[in-house]
């Protein structure tokens, strides 16, 4: 079924190439989707042995240019070129015959298959009678394996393995296509920070192999620290290149395209008395696991916690419990001495709990709903917004024209659908809903997951003004930067177990050791063991 | 669960603290306290007469004769022997080992047996002629199925089975009396099936139309087109138009002769043939070729499979037109095997038993080859019971069939995966 079925243009080309090096060039590359342009008039140039990250926002218009790269999107103009050739890509099965390959952000694996059913799979080797053969793809995925220092079992099932191993598969799968060129499309957003200084280690080899690397990537840290050549994306354009050397102040503002300030000014908490409090919060998924495992916690009045950990680590079904989502729970949540287990999620909103769930045009907004709509979605049947059966069209447009002002929501009107919004003013709209009425307790998942960096500064301030008024706040984010700008002190989970609680100056060292499943002392232990080492 | 030994807390300390499922061993329990009181206590004071083989075969097994109370009595206490060790095993935090639920299961069917038939005027049954019967019954269910697994392992969900069985059905007859022969009508219900699997197709994969719609609007539109057709031209004229020449049996020498699965295994028509030949192929295929590991990825992770070049949409495409050809032949089965002729609705919702089959089955064409066998030898039975006279109402037997589809399906051996994508159009981007 053409898999590798490549043009015979790119086939030969690619021919040509075995044993060499791939040059990369993008010229003039334009994509529109009706009338949004994603890409405008986008020039690359990828030399061999390179990394070359491309830094934007979301929703700049990296992972379409990707995709466009990739063959999965035809640019509307422009041209690729591979080795100075134009070449034209209808399915991936084309870029990879180029020698590209791709490691999305979201993988492009099947969870039932082994991981050699996955490499092998749109490139198989037949053998007799049109039956597999996949003895040859084992042996590739050792020798890749033991080449790089992989440690995967061609043999286990995907869905089994860790995150960190399941990405370095897909880096297998590119690897055994002969690709040259590698687009890691936000690789590191699901990797502990340890996986992270390994997956980082694992693209200087590659380098150092004559392959050259497309990162992609929001986060200025990673960036700089493996970069050859840094292009800077904002709505769809290049705005300018830079060198790795550059200071992450500046590379912010050039992606953002206004000064920003990355550190966050906030007073130091003064935590009041403590009004909410967990006790031996357990959860039980359907498969028997313990998602959430004997969790026990305060958070005082004025007081930021924030819950660090890599994603899918209890931290949905923490909150969610919290909110009476979740079935299957024991133990003990209070607040102001009140029991909130085993009550409605009507009870614990009246309660006075703000919630920000983690998706929010799944769980935050109807996408269909009007942005005034949305707006009181959490006292639609209150006054003054009802009044007996019937609801007040003007009051409730009347308020949402003073949020819409209040946090500086960028809409059409009150009455365009909130899934029209862009990411960033979901999030105003969702924020301004949940602080619209007094809150005994204030809880985020991902409070700025895909906003852009204008926005994640206001939100941020506007969480940090609830907490000076004197709310227990509890932020949960997979962001270190996040957790370390905002918390007061810092809960980190991992696998639904608590590995302590620690205050907001610990270092991402001793935090990155806990996320991957160390005790708080432990974790302190080692770490200044390492620095007495280093002196 | 103490929070204490954190030295590795990954997926293999989970059954300590497992959500301990009662339902099995409770279920076990309900049905062994049955057997106690219809098996044992309410056994019948005669013997049971199981004939395993026809008098007029090569070699003739002695019958097997069994006093209904005592056989009705062992089998209830093992049955209970085996609910307590359910128990003790959910107790201890493991779960009820599958073997112990198939013993259950057979030994069950066994004390049923005993009771019904020794309660029966003439408790003396062909226990050869049952099973046998069973795997006649079966053929269409486990074409059906098979059609099923070939659809919905690619992602597409395959409602309009019903619909296949029947249109094949019609064809065959169809084509079968207007060519005289009995395989033309065979390729007739290929085609057919063919046609109603390419409707499925291209509304449901190009217009993307919800499938279990378009899948449910397609048995509709074959069951009013045939039942139209039938009384308008088949009922008019049958001598031309309804009176298929039936498809002969043939045995195979010897091997027909081998006590009991002789009957079952080699002596068939081509259609039961070709049954066992597509449960094979289809599995092997399905499990071990480049074929079927894209079909599998395709209903898995389409997108997945698409990032590696391979046409998603174009695989799925030729997965529902061969789960037609599947069907279709399964259909011929009511108008060139069972009967001579159509009847209107003449499937009668065996193309839903087939998806149910399909379920229990696990997407697996070997499960859903013992699951229709299930169901088939449910209707045999109720069938053979009705005939036997037996206390049980007929009413009610032929409820059989259903009862244990529903219990079944309702997961009393785990739960079922369903392929990840199943159901779910593809759409680049």
């Amino acid at each position: 079924m053409g898999a590798p079925g490549a043009g015979t243009d790119n086939a030969s080309l690619r021919t040509e190439q075995i044993g060499w090096v791939v040059k990369l060039e993008l010229k003039g590359i334009t994509k529109r989707f009706g009338s949004l342009v994603a890409n405008d008039h986008i020039d690359l140039v990828v030399e061999p042995g390179q990394v070359h990250s491309l830094l934007g926002e979301n929703g700049a218009g990296k992972s379409t240019l990707m995709n466009v790269l990739y063959g999965l999107y035809q640019p509307t103009e422009g041209t690729i070129l591979v080795n100075d050739k134009p070449v034209t890509f209808s399915g991936p099965g084309e870029a990879m015959a180029s020698g590209i390959g791709m490691v999305h952000q979201h993988f492009m694996l099947v969870p039932v298959f082994t991981v050699a059913e996955n490499v092998a799979l749109g490139n198989e080797s037949v053998g007799a009678g049109g039956l597999l053969n996949l003895s040859e793809t084992r042996t590739r995925i050792r020798q890749i394996s033991d080449q790089y220092g992989f440690d995967v079992d061609p043999d286990a099932i995907v869905e089994d393995l860790p995150v960190g191993v399941q990405q370095r598969v897909e880096i297998i799968k590119a690897l055994v296509r002969d690709a040259e060129v590698l687009i890691l499309d936000e690789p590191t957003a699901v990797l502990t920070p340890k996986e992270t200084d390994e997956l980082l280690g694992i693209m200087g080899q590659l380098k150092a192999d004559g392959k050259s690397i497309v990162f992609i990537s929001h986060k200025l840290r990673e960036v700089k620290a493996v970069s050859d050549v840094i292009t800077v994306i904002r709505r769809g354009k290049v705005v300018g290149t830079a060198e790795p050397g550059a200071s992450t102040t500046e590379l912010a503002s050039l992606m953002v395209g206004r000064s920003v300030s990355l550190t966050l000014q906030k007073a130091p908490a003064a935590p009041g008395e403590v009004t909410f409090s967990v006790r031996d919060l357990t959860v039980r998924a359907a498969n028997g696991q313990h998602v959430v495992d004997g969790l026990s916690f305060d958070i005082a009045k004025g007081e930021i916690l924030a819950i660090a950990g890599v994603q899918g680590n209890g931290q949905t079904e923490l909150t969610e419990a919290i909110m009476g989502l979740q079935e299957h729970v024991s133990g003990s949540i209070t607040l102001d001495g009140e029991e909130l287990l085993g009550r409605s999620v009507r009870d614990v909103i009246k309660e006075g709990v703000g919630f920000v769930p983690e998706d929010r045009s799944v769980e935050g907004l109807v996408g269909t709903f009007s942005v005034a709509e949305n707006l009181i979605l959490n006292r639609y049947d209150e006054a003054p917004f009802a009044r007996g059966l019937t609801m007040r069209p003007a009051v409730i447009e009347k308020n949402a024209q003073e949020k819409i002002a209040e946090y500086d929501v960028r809409t059409q009107s009150a009455s365009a659908a909130a899934g029209t919004l862009s990411g960033g003013n979901q999030q105003k709209v969702v924020m301004a809903r949940e602080f619209s009425r007094p809150l005994k307790l204030f809880i985020a998942s991902q409070p700025t997951r895909g906003v852009d960096v204008g926005s994640i500064e206001f939100l941020h301030k506007r969480i940090v003004a609830e907490r000076d008024g004197g709310t227990p706040v509890m932020i949960v984010s997979t962001e270190l930067d996040e957790v370390l700008e905002l918390a007061d002190r810092i809960a980190v989970l991992y696998r639904g177990r608590l590995m302590g609680i620690v205050p907001a100056d610990t270092s991402r060292d001793v935090l990155g050791l806990m996320m991957a499943g160390m005790h708080a002392d432990e974790a302190l232990a080692q770490a200044t063991e390492l620095q007495g080492g280093d002196q | 669960m103490s929070t204490v030994t954190t030295a590795a807390p990954g997926r293999s300390a989970a059954p300590a603290g497992a959500v301990r499922s009662w339902k099995t061993p409770i279920l076990l329990a309900v049905l062994a306290v049955v057997a106690l009181l219809v098996f044992g206590a309410g056994a019948p004071r005669n013997n049971v007469t199981f004939r395993l083989s026809d008098p007029n075969d090569a070699i003739v097994l002695p019958d097997l004769v069994l006093p209904a109370a005592a056989t009705g009595w062992l089998t209830a206490v093992v049955l209970a022997a085996l609910a307590v060790l359910a128990v003790l095993a959910v107790r201890r935090g493991a779960g009820v080992p599958v073997w112990l639920v198939a013993v259950f299961a057979v030994l069950f069917l066994i004390g049923f047996l005993t009771w019904v038939i020794g309660s029966a005027n003439n408790p003396n049954v062909a226990l050869y002629g049952l099973l046998a019967g069973s795997v006649t019954l079966a053929v269409p269910l486990i074409f059906g199925s098979l059609s099923g697994v070939l659809s919905e392992r690619s992602g597409v969900v395959n409602i309009a089975i019903e619909g296949q069985l029947l249109f094949g059905a019609f064809a065959a007859a169809v084509a079968a009396s207007v060519s005289g022969s009995a395989i033309v009508g065979l390729f007739a219900a290929a085609l057919a099936g063919v046609i109603v699997s390419f409707l499925l197709a291209v509304f449901s994969i190009r217009y993307i139309v919800n499938q279990v719609i378009v899948g449910v609007v397609l048995n509709v539109l074959v069951s009013g087109l045939t039942g139209f057709l039938f009384s308008s031209v088949l009922s008019k004229d049958a001598e031309t138009w309804n009176s298929p020449p039936r498809l002969p049996v043939l045995s195979i020498p010897v091997l027909s002769e081998i006590p009991i699965l002789g009957p079952i295994l080699f002596e068939q028509t081509i259609v039961g043939y070709l049954m066992y030949i597509a449960v094979a192929v289809i599995y092997v295929a399905l499990f071990r070729s480049r074929w079927g590991l894209r079909t599998r990825a395709v209903g898995e992770h389409p997108k997945a499979a698409d990032t590696l070049g391979v046409n998603v949409n174009r695989m799925r495409f030729i997965n529902v037109l061969l789960a037609g050809v599947v069907a279709g032949v399964g259909g011929s089965f009511f108008t060139l095997v069972s009967v001579s002729g159509f009847g209107r609705d003449m499937t009668a919702g065996q193309g839903y038993i087939a998806l149910a089959a399909l379920i229990f089955g696990r997407w697996n064409p070997i499960g859903a080859f013992f699951a229709a066998l299930l169901f088939g030898f449910a209707t045999n039975l109720s069938n053979v019971l009705s005939l036997l006279g037996t206390p049980v109402p007929d009413q009610f037997l032929r409820m059989l069939p259903y009862v244990v589809t529903v219990f079944a399906v309702a997961g009393l051996v785990g739960r079922s995966r369903a392929p990840g994508a199943s159901g779910i159009p593809y759409v680049k981007g």
